[in-house]
């Protein structure tokens, strides 16, 4: 039995300890936004947020993760309205949409890191995420564009306060 | 005139062999009531808990193979070149643990390295670094050890040759390699470093792995701290040889000991994970500070500083590498691929939780172990920086992939030479793994 927290909630899974995250997160937790998509961490479908890192939960065992705090798709806004989501659904990113889940972990996870990033940076960091209709030009601008919304929040709420 | 040399041959003989008994024999102590819990105060059991945290007893007197067992009740497993050893069971049961044994004994055991009953210790027990630990410290820890939840249990049964191994043999090991005696302050220091020196050199004996051993498994003294290979992990060099571009300040030293990961230098893996984790977490923050303060001075971080600032910068440079743009060397596609997406950093220095691989030791060692055993296992989320994983590529990359990886990351992220024979050196890592991490067949 491994317990750890899932979009806030506590959860358990019982199971074998060499399971995949993300054979918990669907099949156990009946949470399907996250996809499968290699397998072997080479494409960034499967990414979800381990305390805050973006992480391949296709090759990360629960073992692992025990006592950890997991944000899926599904958690990172309650209302589906974080800024990432919000210039996806603007600029219309996805094609086929399977990878997408986890283009907008890996990106939320990016922008914690580099509020500003560079075309190099989210080129660095995004390579790990393979999109097959090859939407790369739309992402990096979906990027760009989450990450103004972001700055302006935040200065918002600075002059607020 | 013959025998008058042969008399004294075995004159000579004789006096040597009652000498070395003189030295070996030790009496059995007698067998003591447990002591009441009230016979300790509050405040000396507290004490005795940080002692036994600065030593970290509960790692290797708790079993951690086929899913764990009881705290302090013995019987984990430590592979020896002698045998596989199990450790004792700690706790005060009468039977089976150490209910029975009074202070003196404890503290024989602790300085002399000699069990209640006589018989010598194997050195896996580190009395070459307890015996400089004070006597009120050992009071401490056996009024903390006497007040612990008592366990029934024993241990397996030492591997051979170690289980044939006569407990005598082991008083000329001590003979030849093992020096009682405390602590000595250093009146040229301060007490910050005496106080660093007492905890490293005495109770959390961080020379039993970063020192290497000699034939017989003493710490080699020419070679204090100069690394050493444990369980297929390197512990690396603690002292000027430590080969990462930036020095291991007393600041990200004590980072790395007190919450596990250094900004610069990335966190804590494989055996060491436990040692800020479950220790040095969990004693006054002062005792850490000194620890570091002394191995910012072993390793002469203030002498070699100055080089920090070009290193780090060429790090940040060396960070995106072939990250940007199209690139047609096949090894940086699979680093991409695999590692990069939480791997780069961009300048002016790392973030926490994108550990750097051109300043982590694990590319700068003589040998890959420690990058190919974190790329197998991973890190759990209590590992290394709490609460964040690092997946396991034990079934993501094969030896040769590894090997290619590894191979490129010595090539564009340092400036020593190159690994060789990679591809064997990543099988002989995934033989250590014992079980694979993760397995997406279920």
């Amino acid at each position: 039995m491994i317990k750890f927290k899932l979009n806030g909630s506590e959860v358990s899974v019982d199971g074998p300890e060499d399971t995949p995250l993300l054979w918990a997160i669907r099949d156990d937790l009946g949470l399907t936004g996250t996809k499968f998509g290699c397998g072997v961490g080479q494409c960034g479908a499967c990414t979800v947020h381990v305390g805050g890192r973006a992480t391949r939960s296709c090759i990360t065992p629960i073992s692992a993760i025990a006592g950890a705090e997991i944000t899926t798709i599904e958690g990172l806004d309650p209302a589906g309205t974080h800024p990432v989501q919000e210039a996806w659904r603007d600029l219309q990113v996805p094609q086929c949409g399977y990878c997408q889940s986890g283009q907008i972990m890996q990106a939320a996870s990016l922008l914690k890191d580099y509020p500003s990033p560079t075309d190099e940076d989210i080129d660095a960091v995004m390579g790990g995420s393979l999109c097959r209709c090859m939407t790369y030009i739309r992402i990096r601008k979906a990027i760009k564009q989450a990450a103004v919304a972001m700055r302006s929040a935040k200065t918002g709420e600075t002059s607020n306060g | 005139m013959i025998k008058r040399i042969l008399a004294a041959v075995v004159g000579l003989v004789v006096v040597g062999g009652l000498g070395f008994l003189w030295y070996a024999w030790y009496p059995a102590l007698p067998k003591v009531a447990l002591p009441k819990s009230g016979q300790f105060s509050a405040a000396q059991i507290e004490r005795g808990r940080i002692v036994a945290a600065q030593g970290y007893c509960a790692e290797c007197h708790t079993r951690q193979d086929l899913g764990g067992g009881p705290t302090l009740a013995g019987d984990y497993a430590m592979q020896s070149p002698f045998g596989t050893i199990y450790s004792p069971n700690i706790t005060p049961d009468p039977e089976t643990g150490i209910g029975g044994w009074s202070e003196e004994a404890l503290a024989r055991a602790m300085k002399l390295g000699v069990s209640r009953s006589g018989a010598h210790l194997l050195p896996a027990f580190v009395y070459d670094h307890f015996t400089k630990m004070t006597d009120s410290d050992i009071s401490d820890l056996y009024a903390w050890l006497m007040t612990q939840p008592a366990v029934h249990m024993t241990h397996r049964e030492n591997t051979f040759p170690l289980s044939i191994t006569p407990r005598i043999v082991l008083a000329g090991w001590k003979m030849l390699f093992f020096r009682p005696g405390d602590f000595k302050p250093d009146p040229n220091h301060d007490a910050q470093w005496n106080r660093g020196a007492y905890l490293a050199e005495g109770a959390s004996h961080c020379g039993s792995c970063h020192t290497p051993r000699n034939l017989l498994g003493a710490e080699k003294t020419g070679s204090r701290y100069d690394g050493a290979v444990v369980d297929g992990w390197i512990a690396p060099p603690l002292n000027e040889h430590n080969p990462t571009p930036v020095v291991w300040t007393e600041d990200e030293l004590f980072a790395y000991l007190r919450y596990g990961v250094a900004p610069l230098h990335g966190p804590a893996g494989g055996p060491m994970s436990p040692v800020p984790h479950q220790f040095l977490s969990k004693i006054p923050e002062s005792d850490v500070r000194a620890i570091a303060h002394y191995f910012a001075d072993i390793d002469h971080a203030a002498q070699r500083v100055s080089g920090d600032r070009a290193a780090l910068e060429l790090a940040m440079q060396q960070s995106k590498r072939d990250l940007l743009g199209p690139t047609t060397d096949a090894d940086a596609t699979l680093y991409q691929g695999a590692c990069a997406a939480c791997h780069y950093n961009a300048a002016p220095s790392p973030v926490l939780g994108r550990p750097e691989l051109a300043l982590n030791s694990a590319l700068w060692l003589d040998e890959p172990n420690d990058l190919f055993m974190v790329m197998l296992r991973g890190l759990t989320a209590p590992e290394g920086q709490s609460g964040v994983a690092m997946p396991s590529f034990y079934n993501a990359l094969s030896d040769h992939d590894m090997a290619r990886i590894a191979a490129y990351l010595r090539r564009t992220r340092t400036t020593r030479p190159p690994w060789t024979d990679l591809e064997k050196k990543a099988a002989e890592a995934r033989k250590l793994v014992e079980i694979p991490p993760v397995n997406s067949s279920h």
